[in-house]
């Protein structure tokens, strides 16, 4: 069993195709929408995470690429601004995965993107606006 | 005694004066005694940076032509309703003060994008501000509309006044309810979410002299870059609290008032803090230097994060409702480790106050110590409850 966290970019013309539907039921992949935002005339976006088997993944990758579908790996949808960033460690205690962390020797704050799942959680936590969400 | 005030303050000027902070007494203490390290040490500084709602500005702005007086009538910085209960041309701004027009909790948990701690910072970012006053008009004072932009130099005087500040131990907030609790401890998540302290553990200020035996009214201070004074116990200040073994309160106890000029801050050691369904606070660097007259002061400064314990509160139900409920007691390091154990679940720990920040003011108190530039004061009065050293 392989896991990815991508974004998919769908274009105006396949918004209300039911993409995820197919990813589940043809290939066989366990989906979690993280994040979904459709504007109108505009691309919608979804962050999903997949779990499924490798041949699957590859497959259902060829036919988001068929269909026109973006599929971007998830590198970094929120912006830590270190700049703004007092170091309270405020947001560390609501993170789930332990993207935000405390360094335990210098007590500065360490953001980690890659286990980031973009739950939004720190954000309200944050009294100074450190971190925010690109999505 | 070792040495005196007078002795500490002549070894600053002959630049032979050996400072060190609150948290690296704690390891000289234990490698050489206390006796030693108060013969080697002359001064000890501490520090905190934390959200500090008790935090105001008064200013006094140039007079128009013709005079107006604010005194009785309507002021706003920004937007900010000020306080315009005094004279002519003071104004008092809260930190925690909202426009008028802020939807507040009305759309929850309110965002609080903008208030008086941002009126404040701004002015010491050396932005302009807009000063709108309406006035009822006197012979003496005829206009009764005044609007002008602003910064801190056109200003008479702007002055930062706090009159709660220090918290010698805080809370650690949990909450046992069902829904999510927006606090002045932060965001506190539904059962036992997560659990949230504010305090600078071992470089507190009043954790390091906690029978305040060398702090007291005319301590002169580090306040947000400038310098300041402790001018009063701060309001809510308790006098005798019930102790521990190494005198350190058990619960929120001594609380100091402060002052400093505000044309002398520096927006690095301010901040203007957006608390999430709770309000506006600012964040207050502080740093306060302790004198090593003797060796017991340097007893109260070995204390390590190890030492301090805070009580938990439930902040879902308990503290709003004003019942007592003590949930047990926790350790500095045990929240620093990142979780603690309550009722047998493990719960992460966040933080408010920055102990990067602490660090930062109490070694930059240092380096003024060590370049001459800050000499040590004698209070004129002792805090409530307190017996001075000196
Ligand atoms: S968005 Fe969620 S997972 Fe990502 S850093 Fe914030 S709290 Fe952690
Ligand atoms: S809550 Fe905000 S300021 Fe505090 S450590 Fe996290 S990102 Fe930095």
């Amino acid at each position: 069993m392989a896991k990815k966290k991508v974004i998919l970019s769908f274009p105006p013309r396949l918004i209300q195709e039911p993409v995820t539907n197919v990813l589940i039921r043809q290939f066989d992949l366990q989906i979690t929408i993280l994040r979904a935002q459709v504007r109108p005339r505009e691309r919608g976006r979804m962050v999903v995470e997949m779990i499924g088997e490798k041949q699957n993944f590859d497959a259902a990758f060829k036919y988001l690429d068929e269909k026109g579908v973006q599929v971007d790996p998830v590198v970094q949808e929120m912006r830590y601004m270190p700049e703004k960033c007092v170091h309270c460690t405020a947001c560390v205690a609501v993170c789930p995965t332990h993207a935000l962390s405390v360094d335990p020797q210098t007590r500065e704050l360490c953001f980690e993107p890659s286990k980031c799942i973009i739950c939004e959680s720190c954000i309200p936590a944050c009294s100074y606006q450190a971190i925010e969400s690109q999505f | 005694m070792i040495r005196t005030i007078e002795e500490i303050n002549a070894r600053i000027k002959s630049g032979k004066v050996v400072v060190a902070t609150a948290e690296e007494v704690v390891g000289l203490v234990r490698e050489k005694g206390a006796a030693q390290a108060a013969k080697e040490v002359d001064v000890v500084t501490t520090g905190t940076f934390g959200p500090m709602c008790s935090s105001a500005a008064y200013i006094n702005f140039r007079q128009s032509t013709p005079k107006i007086k604010c005194g009785g009538g309507r002021v706003t910085i920004d937007g900010v309703r000020g306080y315009a209960g005094f004279a002519a041309a003071d104004v008092l701004i809260g930190c925690s003060a909202l426009p008028d027009d802020d939807p507040r909790n009305a759309v929850y948990p309110g965002l609080f994008q903008f208030g008086g701690a941002h009126v404040i910072q701004k002015l010491v970012e050396g932005k302009k501000v807009k000063l709108e006053v309406r006035a009822y008009g006197t012979d003496c004072y005829p206009r009764r509309e005044y609007t002008v932009e602003l910064g801190l130099e056109d200003l008479n005087d702007a002055v930062l006044f706090d009159p709660r500040n220090a918290y010698q131990l805080y809370n650690v907030a949990v909450n046992l309810g069902e829904k999510t609790a927006y606090t002045y401890m932060g965001v506190l998540k539904p059962r036992l979410g997560n659990a949230n302290f504010s305090t600078a553990g071992a470089l507190s200020p009043l954790l390091n002299d906690p029978k305040l035996r060398t702090i007291g009214i005319g301590t002169r201070i580090f306040l947000a870059g400038a310098e300041g004074y402790v001018v009063w116990p701060g309001t809510q200040h308790v006098a005798k609290p019930q102790r521990d073994a190494k005198d350190l309160p058990l619960s929120p106890s001594a609380t100091l008032a402060l002052m400093g000029d505000l044309k002398q801050m520096d927006a690095r050691y301010m901040r203007a803090a957006s608390v999430t369904g709770y309000g506006v606070s600012l964040s207050v660097g502080l740093g306060v230097p302790i004198p090593v007259l003797d060796e017991q002061v340097m007893v109260h400064c070995a204390v390590a994060d190890e030492d301090i314990t805070y009580p938990i509160i439930d902040y879902g139900e308990a503290y709003p409702m004003g019942r007592s409920g003590n949930l047990g007691r926790v350790s500095m390091a045990e929240l620093m480790s990142g979780h603690i154990e309550i009722d047998g679940k493990t719960v992460p720990t966040g933080c408010t106050t920055s102990r990067v920040y602490s660090r930062r003011i109490a070694d930059e108190l240092r380096q003024r110590i060590l370049r001459g530039e800050f000499l040590l004061t004698r209070p004129v009065a002792a805090l409530p409850g307190a017996e001075l050293a000196y």
